[in-house]
């Protein structure tokens, strides 16, 4: 009961920070001067093309971009009618892409279900990987075992991203035949969901995955074994041995449970973290995410695209922060109690 | 008859350095305590975890035989492998450790950690064990053993946990209980009464017990069997009551004329009241707001002092005594201006016998740095109020840094001059912390409070973190100083043995409330109050004769409302604190 009393505060907490949020990102995208139409305004006038300089006028107060900046905003969320009545964020209207001329939500639409695919693929990565070599490491400490997964994870750190992906391509279309590139085969792309289409896509999300996970799984692990290091030497743990408890139940169910707090907590960091940090390797292997999107669109100055896609990035961050937090308060009761103790 | 343990020869050392432990032997009759006494190096700790070898990881057993006669057969436990060895643990022998804050996972449930044992060792399933550890639950004397099951560790007091601890140990019936410490981080009466309990249970299941202390009084009270060890090696072994009536060995004399005890007085001459008074505090109170848990409930407030009256002579030490929790460091706090007191109470200061008094918490900026080179502090943990990145020469001089007092080379010399007034060399400036004993540590902690040449020092628990012997110089030192220097001490303590010696004064707190107070020769002849009659009763002596009284232990350090009718806090009406004879309060109804 008290979770859920919890659970429905935080989503509260949530919304309004989202609501910030959105004015910062509005203003932050317009601090440059001028906008993409204004631009695109000026060089058709030097270029005396003045029937691109009407569309691009009749664009301009169709998009209420003549208006005053609150007014602009309060338009692109939905609070305030637009030419077209309400029409924002909260209608589910994202807006017009000027540099694709088509809607934002018809060029994010695909690129949104991979982006998160493609996280949610590393992110469990990333935990597989980091959980069980972060407590052996620990276990094991200053062993063969704690030596050998602190240098590949120091490998994996300090290896460019872009690089271990071309590395990774090559080898793996050289032995084990991987596919190069994207998120599933051409042939698929545009068709309804198949067996076929599924396939191709979990094929072509091997290298991704470890791409995108390694860097974020040896920095986890290693912050993991620090943390089980440390609760291995509380006097609990010695208890627990003197009751007779075998090592590997011991470990799981005592110092686990304590250093699983801060692995928890970083869920929130690794969301967002990974959407910006993996732009780069999106664009080196053609991964149709939102990384690339985002790139254009600033550079363009594409607003209603930009700020789609930093709105996306940020409820992505507060969903994170959020789960971390509700699991937290499940998994440790003196979180959960300190309240009640006052 | 068979021992029910022996240890042969056993000799242990860490890594390739000497041996810690070196060619020990003792044995365990069925049913009788052994106490394992010593002071810390001494090796005891690792003699006792030997044998259920839960040692660190880089000890190693050199020789040495440890045989267990237990229900499953005689069994030689160094030999046995590592999986053996686990349902030797927890079932035939358990043990309790000395800090029962850390020594439960403070994310498991009480009755999740205790009745593991039972899935363990029984094969049980939680619901088939819960009856069980609800019986040991009511036995180790939880009053609500279903809500004790249903609680986590930091839900419960420092006696309650070490109850669970018991109850923990105890589920399995093990025929060896091993106690490390299991009282030196309790409270004196809380301490009583688990060492009660103890013996209790083991009346009642027959098992055997070796009991590690440093404490020679919890020996007297507990023990069959003693062996005394010093650095690895068994000094002197054999029943408790000759060797406690008549120690052979002149190290366990040593020992014993160390440990600390409440003398036995006879009726004290009334001094006449003190007019030349450094400290005077006057109805002090504190009052602490903690947040509600929702919005619409109202704050709980927390009565840390409540109308504290004391006064300090010059030249004089003045005690206060009490449990944690009982106010008695908030009270300090504020005497040096630490912490804010309520309004309407009033600390005044005086530097000499002339000069004008000053209100502590109302000084101006110069008066406050002024006070604070007059009043000084002692701390608890000598190891962490030192710190480890300084070295000894900084840590000094940095008091007369912060003042600006003295060029660089006077300082040095007035740090070198303070290191050989507490008996340590001046060419140890250049070393840091870590190098240093306990002892030492303390010993610097005196010397770094000496270096602005205070008035007043307030020494809080200076010498509960460290061994009775140890504890018996740096009592003498700092008896030493305050006659050499004229110094005035505010003293706090839970242990009244400790203050039997160096106070001129003791005032008794429970509870914010000062509920008793006097010279310690009055207190301790004609103690009043049920509560300094239980601080009194609960503390161990080394002399089999005293045991503790429990039945005082439990009227006194229970609630207050369990207090006989005169001391009784009954409602908001509060007895005032009354002069029964010259020198002598105690609050009570008259």
């Amino acid at each position: 009961m008290d979770i859920l009393r919890y659970v429905i505060y935080r989503i509260g907490t949530m919304l309004l920070t989202l609501l910030v949020v959105s004015v910062l990102v509005f203003i932050i995208i317009n601090l440059p001067p001028g906008d993409y139409l204004s631009n695109q305004i000026a060089e058709l006038r030097a270029s005396g093309q003045s029937a691109g300089v009407a569309k691009a006028e009749f664009l301009r107060t169709e998009y209420a971009l003549d208006r005053p900046l609150w007014e602009q905003y309060m338009i692109w969320v939905g609070f305030m009618p637009g030419p077209h009545g309400f029409s924002g964020l909260i209608q589910g209207n994202f807006g017009w892409s000027f540099e694709f001329d088509q809607p934002v939500s018809e060029i994010v639409g695909d690129s949104l279900w991979l982006t998160v695919l493609v996280n949610m693929a590393a992110i469990v990565f990333v935990y597989a990987l980091a959980l069980p070599l972060g407590v052996m490491a620990a276990a094991r400490a200053r062993s063969w075992v704690d030596y050998t997964s602190a240098f590949i994870g120091y490998l994996g750190l300090a290896t460019p991203n872009f690089l271990l992906a071309l590395i990774l391509y090559y080898y793996g279309r050289k032995y084990l035949d991987i596919p190069i590139g994207g998120l599933m085969d051409p042939a698929f792309e545009g068709q309804p969901l198949s067996w076929e289409k599924v396939k191709s896509v979990l094929l072509h999300l091997i290298v991704p995955t470890i791409v995108i996970g390694t860097a974020g799984a040896s920095a986890m692990m290693q912050r993991l074994r620090a943390n089980m290091l440390d609760e291995l030497g509380k006097p609990y743990v010695e208890t627990a041995i003197a009751k007779g408890m075998a090592p590997s139940r011991m470990l799981t169910k005592y110092p686990l449970r304590v250093a699983f707090n801060p692995f928890v907590a970083d869920i929130g960091n690794l969301l967002p973290s990974m959407v910006s940090g993996s732009v780069l390797v999106s664009v080196v292997m053609g991964l149709q995410t939102i990384g690339p999107t985002l790139l254009t669109a600033l550079k363009t100055q594409d607003q209603f695209l930009s700020a789609f896609v930093l709105m996306f990035v940020a409820l992505l961050t507060l969903i994170g922060t959020m789960i971390s937090d509700i699991l937290l308060v499940m998994l440790d009761p003196r979180i959960r109690y300190e309240g009640k103790k006052a | 008859m068979t021992p029910l343990l022996s240890v042969e020869n056993l000799s242990i050392g860490f890594g390739n350095g000497p041996a810690v432990v070196k060619d020990v032997n003792f044995q365990v009759a069925p049913g009788e305590t052994l106490a394992l006494v010593g002071e810390s190096g001494s090796g005891k700790t690792v003699t006792c975890r030997a044998v259920l070898r839960i040692l660190p990881r880089i000890a190693r057993i050199h020789s040495g035989r440890i045989i267990l006669n237990g229900s499953k057969g005689q069994q030689d436990l160094t030999a046995m492998t590592e999986r053996k060895m686990r349902t030797v643990r927890g079932d035939t022998v358990s043990m309790i450790f000395q800090e029962p804050m850390r020594s439960l996972s403070p994310l498991h449930r009480i009755g999740n950690q205790v009745s593991e044992v039972l899935w363990l060792h029984r094969g049980k399933t939680e619901s088939q064990a819960k009856k069980t550890v609800l019986e040991t639950f009511e036995r180790v004397g939880f009053p609500d053993p279903e809500r004790a099951y249903r609680s986590y560790p930091f839900e419960m007091s420092g006696g309650m946990r070490q109850r669970a601890m018991i109850a923990m140990a105890m589920v399995a019936k093990p025929d060896l209980l091993i106690a490390d410490e299991p009282t030196t981080a309790l409270d004196v009466t809380t301490q009583a009464q688990v060492l009660g309990l103890m013996k209790e249970l083991q009346r009642d299941t027959g098992m055997a017990m070796i009991l590690v202390t440093h404490d020679l009084g919890v020996v007297a009270n507990m023990a069959e069997q003693v062996v005394v060890m010093h650095k690895g090696r068994v000094m002197e072994a054999g029943p408790a009551e000759p060797l406690l009536r008549a120690p052979a060995h002149p190290y366990t004399q040593q020992l014993f004329n160390a440990a600390p005890s409440i003398p036995e007085v006879s009726a004290p001459a009334a001094k006449p009241p003190e007019q030349d008074l450094i400290l005077e505090m006057k109805a002090v109170s504190k009052t602490y707001k903690l947040r509600a848990s929702s919005p619409w409930k109202p704050e709980t407030l927390v009565h840390a002092c409540r109308g504290v009256d004391l006064r300090l002579p010059r030249g004089k030490t003045l005690a206060i005594v009490g449990e944690s929790g009982s106010g008695k460091t908030t009270a300090a706090r504020i005497a040096l201006g630490a912490e804010q007191p309520d309004p309407g109470s009033q600390i005044l200061f005086r530097k000499s016998a002339t000069s004008e008094p000053i209100a502590v918490h109302q000084m101006d900026r110069a008066q406050r740095t002024a006070f604070q080179r007059d009043a000084q502090m002692v701390f608890q943990d000598p190891y962490s109020s030192l710190s480890p990145r300084m070295r000894v020469l900084d840590a000094m001089t940095e008091p007369m840094d912060i003042h600006g007092l003295g060029s660089r080379s006077e300082r040095r010399d007035k740090a070198a001059h303070m290191l050989q007034q507490v008996g340590l060399n001046s060419d140890m400036l250049k070393r840091f912390p870590h190098a240093f004993s306990g002892g030492q540590r303390q010993r610097l902690s005196v010397a770094r409070a000496l270096m602005l040449d205070p008035t007043l020092i307030v020494c809080d628990e200076p010498t509960s973190a460290l061994d009775v012997s140890v504890q018996e110089q740096i009592l003498s030192l700092l008896e030493d100083i305050r006659d050499q220097h004229g110094l005035s001490y505010l003293f706090i303590s839970h242990d009244l043995a400790v203050v039997a010696r160096i106070a001129d004064e003791v005032a008794v707190m429970r509870q914010g409330l000062v509920v008793e107070q006097a010279p310690p020769d009055a207190l301790f002849h004609n103690p009043k109050h049920p509560y300094t009659k239980a601080l009194i009763a609960a503390q161990p002596t080394p002399d089999i004769e005293r045991p503790i009284n429990l039945k005082l232990v439990a009227q006194g350090a229970g609630d207050p409302d369990s207090w006989g009718d005169r001391f009784r806090f009954s409602g908001s009406v509060l007895p005032s604190l009354i002069e029964v004879e010259p020198g002598h309060k105690v609050r009570c109804h008259v």
